[in-house]
């Protein structure tokens, strides 16, 4: 099942500088773990140590978080965009 | 349902009535609308690039009192976004330079500045004393502190965020809604995200998501049309493209779901890792490099920044290794000879240290202090700082 993760730009340049990437999978943890096995630099800022998704990070998919239907386990359908919702702060912190 | 207990309401003087005539004439404004405006205390907390155009049409707009939070002085590059500050204002508390402007612009506003950094003791003093809190912030510890002191105080959150050139915005713990941890239970370690003066920010940016948010606060106020609460819009200014998404309440949020572990402020710096010491990594002056690399020492030079950072100067020797590819391109690297990481300010290199140390990189490697920012400060005055 082909699925397009929407990436925000503070996570582009961990995914060769691309707004969009077409992955396989059928629910929602597959096809990001297909996106993050592509570009291992963004593996850390997707999942934590037990693999898990981060907390400051959201996927929807349409309108609806994948938080408020079932999850990582959440199906999805070809042709559905996945879009990564990290938390930005801008200004001066940490980095 | 306005903010503004109509108890509240005080008259408009004729003058006002004719200052603010566009407003009276839209019925969804009109005269109670305005005394709305003029009986409410707003406080923005960051006098920054969301904080300027916010506190200008909000001072516009007739609100009556706008505190203003900000511990920082106005710097140089500041003046690309931050549009209520001027040139003449670099060096100048950020709150007087606004307190300033906002006079000359609007006499009748109360400007009451405070010329602080917001903390867990001082807060909840701060804030209690608005009717509405509107959040230009630019780091994540005042983040959760502004938007925990809402929820304990009841007090609405009008939210911004940028980075680069997206943004998004939304209100907060109005009408029963989600919080900022509804959406975002935890931030993001140190060192994880890249920050504006790392990843930049186009100036405009600030403007428009300030413009939402002056907005959000003024529908507030006045009371009516559809608020973004329980709405999250994204913003992407490249593109030029809108997006909204469905902001649902947790009801396991450890401050406004159902069951609250959080009954106070708690240590933010702390609750963001701000405090845990990040591995140590070997540092290296830009004079020391400098002083090897004219005795002809064996040195392999990366440099992580991105390619449109080489473009305001490449560093000479280096080997361009962007920061987000480096766990995909160790191979590059020979770990028999020792490696000097160079970016901007000496945090991503340090970062794609740790990166390399984790992925089992066994060669020597040394982080450049401070970045080409120390180097064209110490070694090659040549060279511009950016």
């Amino acid at each position: 099942m082909a699925v397009t993760i929407l990436i925000p730009t503070a996570l582009r340049v961990f995914a060769g500088v691309q707004a969009e990437v077409t992955v396989e999978g059928d629910t929602a943890g597959r096809a990001i773990e297909a996106f993050a096995d592509k570009f291992p630099d963004i593996r850390q800022h997707l999942f934590d140590e037990n693999n898990a998704l981060r907390s400051f990070v959201n996927v929807y998919i349409g309108e609806k978080n994948i938080k408020t239907v079932n999850g990582l386990d959440t199906p999805v359908r070809d042709g559905d965009a996945l879009m990564l919702v990290p938390a930005i702060a801008g200004g001066t912190g940490a980095i | 349902m306005s903010v503004i207990p109509r108890k509240r309401l005080v008259e408009l003087s004729a003058q006002e009535i004719s200052r603010y005539s566009r407003h009276l004439l839209l019925p969804e404004v009109s005269i109670e609308g305005q005394k709305r405006l003029k009986a409410a205390k707003v406080l923005i907390v960051g006098v920054g690039g969301l904080g300027s155009p916010l506190a200008l049409y909000l001072a516009a707009a007739g609100v009556g009192t706008i505190g203003l939070v900000d511990y920082d002085v106005v710097e140089e590059s500041n003046l690309q976004r931050q549009i209520i500050h001027g040139t003449k204002d670099v060096g100048r508390p950020k709150t007087a330079s606004a307190r300033d402007c906002i006079r000359g612009l609007n006499p009748n506003v109360d400007v009451i500045a405070h010329n602080t950094n917001l903390t867990s003791q001082n807060a909840l003093d701060i804030l209690h004393n608005y009717d509405v809190v509107v959040d230009g912030t630019d780091n994540y510890q005042t983040r959760y502190l502004v938007n925990d002191a809402c929820v304990l105080l009841q007090i609405p959150n009008v939210y911004g965020s940028i980075f680069q050139f997206e943004g998004q915005a939304t209100v907060f713990n109005a009408e029963n809604g989600p919080c900022y941890r509804c959406l975002y239970p935890a931030p993001p370690p140190p060192g994880l995200v890249p920050s504006c003066a790392e990843g930049g920010v186009v100036g405009v940016l600030p403007g428009i998501v300030g413009c939402i948010q002056a907005c959000e606060t003024i529908k507030l106020i006045v009371g009516g049309g559809a608020g973004l609460s329980g709405r999250l819009l994204l913003f992407d200014a490249w593109r030029m493209k809108f997006r909204e998404l469905k902001l649902e309440k947790d009801p396991e949020c450890p401050i406004c779901g159902e069951h609250p572990t959080i009954e106070e402020l708690i240590d933010y710096e702390q609750f963001c890792g701000l405090r845990q010491d990040e591995e140590p990594v070997d540092n290296i002056t830009a004079v020391d490099l400098k002083k090897r690399l004219d005795q002809g020492d064996e040195l392999q030079l990366i440099d992580v920044r991105e390619m449109h950072e080489r473009a305001v100067f490449s560093f000479e020797g280096a080997k361009p290794i962007p920061f987000g590819q480096i766990a995909q391109r160790t191979a590059e690297l020979n770990p028999s000879v020792e490696a000097v990481f160079i970016c901007k300010v000496g945090k991503r290199s340090a970062h794609a240290i740790r990166v390399l140390r984790e992925a089992g990189y066994t060669g020597k490697m040394l982080n450049l202090q401070d970045g080409t920012n120390a180097w064209a400060r110490d070694v090659d005055t040549s060279l511009p700082q950016y």
